[in-house]
């Protein structure tokens, strides 16, 4: 199991246990952390599962694919640690990965 | 007033539910029409995510979802149905004689038997950009489409969005306005890379300006923009406008359906799940649109419902008549309508 942490916008942490393979947007909807809302499923085709990727992890977690850039036009405040979160698949090397929620999905 | 249109099943919505209605209502010999707020038939299918591969539809292992769309309207082509596109469905009411009339935002007037509503999630509407308090501007000096063009005519203009619409009217509306200046994200865009070289000419002949940013504040009085405020990589910037026009792409919202008069389940429209009716008899409601127990939001259902559906419109539209249960394989009356008849 890989340790994952969301902090939601008003700064309650929620520690999950993720499977690897999964996508950190599953977890945060399993564990029902507020401010996650996932419309489209994790199709990366709302943006509204936009987080933050805190700034220790953005280099192990990557940068986002042409299409899931497209998609964070859509997206509220977006930073250059923006990432949609159903297009972060959880792996070994993501374990402790730390992401904050946005003030709001669009 | 306008000529009214009849038919016998109004649809609203053309998503894949509403389309495949078309087939079931058309071996039956029921004529549709329908009508939707896109400018093409597919719903979420064509609007969401037209590239992405769909593994459940039964015999399709995998099927572009704008591939399943195309392959839809080839199905239900040899039942000639009807389409109005760009038109929100606004009033629908019953007449005396127990027919329909349904009305649009740009009041035609459809007269129908049985209204079939497949509107899925809601009809598609432009979405509203994440900038406080920009409602009060909205319809006197933020819009978000253009009806005419003489409503920016010697505006100072912000656009703001990097997809074909943002950058279209960029180009159709320099010549226009006072001044444009295009606002997005970041350098890349989403538009056809004809629109964005010539957008970038224009720049570089100062006709317009494109800032790298986000609109993160307006200011003005009374609905009347004055300036926006641009927060881009070296900090915040302030644009004098008086005009602005957001394109952020299309939400889903249930719109006047909440109006006709049907009992609503949490935005949804309760059906029984023997016919699909809603709580006034003939009308219908099929696909992401309706809810009963056990209800799944899936393409697969949406098929399942408008065949029952189809059975219980045939007795309204032609009352008394008997409905034989037939197969299209061994049919020749079906393979008739169909033209596939040897
Ligand atoms: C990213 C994504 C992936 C999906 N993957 C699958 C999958 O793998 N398998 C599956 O089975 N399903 C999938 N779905 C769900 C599937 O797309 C929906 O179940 C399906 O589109 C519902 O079809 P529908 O015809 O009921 O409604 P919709 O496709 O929502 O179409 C409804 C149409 O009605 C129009 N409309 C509504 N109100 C009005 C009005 N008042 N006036 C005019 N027009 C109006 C809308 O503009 C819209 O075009 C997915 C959905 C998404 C977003
Ligand atoms: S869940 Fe829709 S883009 Fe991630």
């Amino acid at each position: 199991m890989t340790k994952l942490t969301f902090i939601a916008h008003d700064g309650t942490h929620f520690d999950v246990d993720a499977e690897n393979g999964s996508t950190v947007m599953e977890n945060a909807i399993r564990n029902a952390v507020p401010g996650i809302e996932a419309e489209c499923g994790g199709a990366c085709a709302c943006a509204t599962c936009h987080v933050y990727v805190d700034e220790a992890w953005t280099e192990e977690v990557g940068e986002p694919e042409a299409m899931e850039e497209d998609m964070l036009d859509f997206a509220y405040d977006v930073q250059p640690n923006s990432r949609l979160s159903c297009q972060i698949k959880v792996r070994d090397a993501l374990d402790g990965l730390v992401v904050r929620v946005p003030a709001r999905q669009g | 007033m306008t000529d009214i249109i009849r038919t016998d099943v109004l649809i609203v919505g053309a998503g894949p539910v509403g389309l495949f209605a078309v087939f079931e209502l058309g071996l039956f010999d029921m004529k549709c029409h329908l009508i939707d707020i896109l400018d093409r038939p597919g719903g979420q299918c064509a609007e969401l995510y037209p590239e992405k591969p769909i593994y459940d539809i039964p015999g399709w292992p995998s099927i572009s979802a704008q591939g399943l769309v195309d392959r839809l309207l080839e199905q239900i082509a040899p039942f000639k149905p009807d389409f109005t596109f760009n038109r929100m469905v606004s009033g629908l009411e019953k007449l005396e004689d127990g027919s329909f009339r349904v009305i649009t935002d740009e009041n035609e007037v459809f007269e129908a038997k049985v209204v079939v509503i497949a509107a899925g999630g809601g009809s598609f509407q432009p979405k509203r950009p994440p900038i406080p308090g920009i409602e009060l501007y909205e319809g006197k000096s933020v819009f978000y489409s253009v009806r005419r063009m003489e409503e920016f005519r010697g505006h100072d203009l912000v656009i703001v969005g990097g997809g074909d619409s943002a950058l279209d009217w960029t180009l159709n509306l320099q010549p226009v306005a006072k001044s444009v200046t295009l606002v997005h994200r970041r350098p890349e865009f989403r538009a056809a890379p004809d629109s964005v070289n010539k957008m970038y000419a224009m720049q570089e002949m100062k006709e317009l300006d494109f800032q790298v940013g986000q609109v993160t504040g307006l200011t003005g009085t009374d609905g009347h923009l004055s300036a926006a405020t641009i927060k881009g990589p070296d900090g915040d910037t302030e644009v004098s406008c008086t005009r602005m026009l957001p394109f952020f792409g299309l939400t889903m919202k249930l719109g006047p359906i909440a109006e006709w008069g049907l009992n609503l389940h949490e935005n949804l429209i309760p059906v029984d799940t023997e016919k699909f009716q809603t709580s006034v008899p003939g009308i219908f409601a099929v696909g992401d649109i309706n809810w009963y127990p056990g209800k799944l939001k899936l393409i697969l259902s949406g098929f399942h419902e408008v065949a029952l559906m189809a059975q219980a419109a045939k007795r309204i539209v032609s009352p008394g008549e008997r409905i034989v249960f037939q197969y299209t394989t061994s049919s020749t009356s079906l393979q008739k309508k169909l033209g596939v008849a040897g």
